[in-house]
C-alpha cells in the first residue's frame, strides 16, 4: 500500500474525532492541486499527495483556532505548525498532525517557463522522475529535478518535524545539512547601488495584492495588519515603489526570528517578485547573532521575545 | 537654511527620553560644538523604537539615523534597551540588503550625564555620514532615473 492509501486509513481513523482534516485534493486542470478540508469520509478519497501539494496548509490554523483540526503537512510545513505552537498561535491538543516523507514540490513558474502557455493542459504524469506533460498540441517529457521549486532543492526537513501520525519510511538525516544559500550570498556580492536598483525594478511590478501576506502561515494579523494601519498610517495609498518595498521590510521584519522559509509569500506572488531572498537575509544574520532556527522545537522561545544581558554576538560600536 | 545647503544632510536621531535625550542636554549646557545635521525624535524608550522606524525614515529620504539610549542595565524601565538591542541589530545587519551602506544606521548608548561622549558620538555619525554622501532615494527624480536606467538595461 502507498503512502497516499495509508495516510487516508489513518485519516479515516481520525476523523471521527475531529471537525476537519486538512488536506490536498486535484483542482482545476492536471497541473494544479488545491486545499480539501475533509470533514466526511466521502471527502477523504478525494486527497491526493503528489509534487502539486504546494500549499503550506498551516495557515489556515490560526483562523480555526478552537476547532479539532486535523492536518496533512509536508516538513516543511510542519515547521510553520511548530512555530505556530512556539507562539501560543494553536494549541497542540486541538491539532492532530499528519506527516509523511516528502520528496519535493514543484515550482509554478518553472512548469510556466518550460511549456511555453499552461492553458490547454490535458494530463500530467508525475509518478515517475520524468514527468509527462500533455497540452492539447503538444507533449512534454521534463525531468521533475528541473521542476522542483529551489527550497526543494535545499530541503532540510523533508519529514515533519512533529507529528501525530506519520505514514510511510523517514528519507531525512538525523542530522539535518548544513544550510545552502546559494543566491542570496551571490546576491549580497553585488555592489550597493547595484542591490538598490534591483528592488526598485523588482518591486516596480508589484500590484499589492498581498498574495505574500496572505499566503504567510505567520501573518496572523489578518485584519489588523500594519499594511492597513491608519494610525501610524506605515503606507499610503499611492503607488509607488517606496511603499510596495516598504511592505516588503515590514513583511520581513514582522517575520523575524520565526519566518522558516517555507517559501509560501513567493510562490504565490503573481508577479513573481524574489521576496523570499529578505526573510533568507533576516534569518541568516538571526542565526549568526543567536545560533536559532524557526519551528524546530515547540518548546523554544523566539530570539526577539527574550533577551540575555550579556549578549555573546552582538559586538556594538566604539566612538 | 539656504546658507547651509547643500552642505548639511538629513540625520534622524531616535533618542531615549531618561538618557541619551539628556545627554544631548548637557552636551547643550556644557556648550560643546556639535554639527546640525541631527534632527532628534524624543521617544520614551530605546524599546519604544520600532526598527521599522530606521526603514522607514531611510525611505522617507533620511541620509542616516542614529539611535540612542540608556546604557544596558540602566534603562529606566529595566529592560527596554535589552530588547532594543536584539532589534536594532538585526536591522542593522538587515539594511545592506535593500542597498542602503551599513553604516547608513548606528545605535549606541549615552547616559545623561555624558555630555562629552554625546558631542563625540554626533561628530563622528555625522562624518560617517558625510563620508557615505547622501542616501540613495528611493521617490521623486533620482529614484525614477535609476529605475529608467535598470529597465533600459535589460
Amino acid at each position: 500500500m502507498n503512502v497516499q492509501e495509508e495516510l487516508k486509513d489513518s485519516i479515516r481513523k481520525a476523523l471521527p474525532q475531529l471537525d476537519v482534516v486538512i488536506g490536498w485534493c486535484a483542482s482545476f486542470d492536471p497541473l494544479h492541486a488545491t486545499p480539501l478540508f475533509m470533514r466526511s469520509k466521502k471527502d477523504i478519497d478525494k486527497l491526493e499527495i503528489s509534487p502539486l501539494n504546494v500549499h503550506n496548509l498551516a495557515t489556515y490554523l490560526p483562523g480555526m483556532r478552537g476547532k479539532k483540526v486535523g492536518i496533512v503537512v509536508k516538513g516543511c510545513d510542519s515547521r510553520s505548525v511548530v512555530e505556530l505552537l512556539q507562539e501560543n498561535l494553536i494549541d497542540r491538543e486541538n491539532v492532530t498532525i499528519f506527516g509523511f516523507p516528502c520528496t519535493g514540490v514543484v515550482d509554478q513558474s518553472k512548469i510556466k517557463k518550460a511549456l511555453d502557455h499552461m492553458g490547454n493542459v490535458q494530463s500530467c504524469d508525475m509518478s515517475d522522475a520524468k514527468v509527462l506533460i500533455q497540452t492539447t498540441d503538444k507533449s512534454h517529457a521534463l525531468p521533475l529535478a528541473d521542476l522542483l521549486a529551489d527550497k526543494c532543492n535545499s530541503c532540510r526537513y523533508p519529514d515533519a518535524v512533529i507529528s501525530d501520525y506519520f505514514i510511510g519510511a523517514k528519507i531525512g538525516e538525523a542530522e539535518p545539512p548544513e544550510i545552502a544559500y546559494g543566491a542570496l550570498e551571490a546576491f549580497e556580492k553585488l555592489s550597493v547601488p547595484e542591490r538598490f536598483g534591483y528592488w526598485l525594478q523588482e518591486l516596480d511590478r508589484c500590484i499589492r495584492c498581498y498574495a505574500c501576506r496572505n499566503a504567510c502561515p505567520l501573518c496572523v494579523c489578518r485584519d489588523h495588519c500594519a499594511a492597513e494601519s491608519r494610525a501610524p498610517h506605515w503606507l499610503s495609498q499611492e503607488n509607488n515603489v517606496r511603499d510596495k518595498l516598504m511592505f516588503q521590510v515590514i513583511h520581513a521584519y514582522h517575520l523575524a526570528g520565526r519566518c522558516t522559509e517555507c517559501g509560501e509569500c513567493q510562490r504565490a506572488c503573481p508577479v513573481d517578485i524574489p521576496v523570499l531572498m529578505l526573510k533568507q537575509k533576516m534569518n541568516k544574520e538571526i542565526r549568526d547573532i543567536f545560533q536559532y532556527e524557526a519551528g524546530v522545537d515547540p518548546e523554544v522561545t523566539p530570539p526577539l521575545l527574550s533577551f540575555k544581558m550579556e549578549e555573546e554576538n552582538i559586538t556594538e560600536k566604539e566612538w | 537654511m539656504p546658507v547651509l545647503e547643500g552642505k548639511e544632510l538629513r540625520i534622524v536621531g531616535f533618542l531615549c527620553n531618561w538618557c541619551s535625550y539628556g545627554g544631548a542636554d548637557t552636551a547643550g549646557v556644557g556648550r560643546f560644538n556639535q554639527p546640525t545635521d541631527l534632527r532628534i525624535i524624543r521617544v520614551p524608550c530605546s524599546g519604544r523604537i520600532d526598527p521599522l522606524f530606521i526603514v522607514k525614515a531611510l525611505m522617507n529620504g533620511a541620509d542616516g539615523v542614529l539611535v540612542s539610549g540608556c546604557h544596558p542595565r540602566d534603562c529606566h524601565y529595566a529592560e527596554g534597551n535589552f530588547y532594543a538591542r536584539r532589534r536594532l541589530d538585526i536591522i542593522q545587519k538587515f539594511l545592506p540588503i535593500l542597498g542602503y551602506e551599513p553604516g547608513r544606521f548606528e545605535y549606541t548608548w549615552v547616559s545623561a550625564s555624558e555630555g562629552q561622549r554625546w558631542q563625540q558620538v554626533v561628530t563622528s555619525f555625522t562624518d560617517q555620514i558625510h563620508k557615505l554622501g547622501p542616501a540613495p532615494k528611493i521617490v521623486g527624480p533620482v529614484a525614477s532615473d535609476t529605475l529608467n536606467l535598470m529597465k533600459a538595461a535589460l
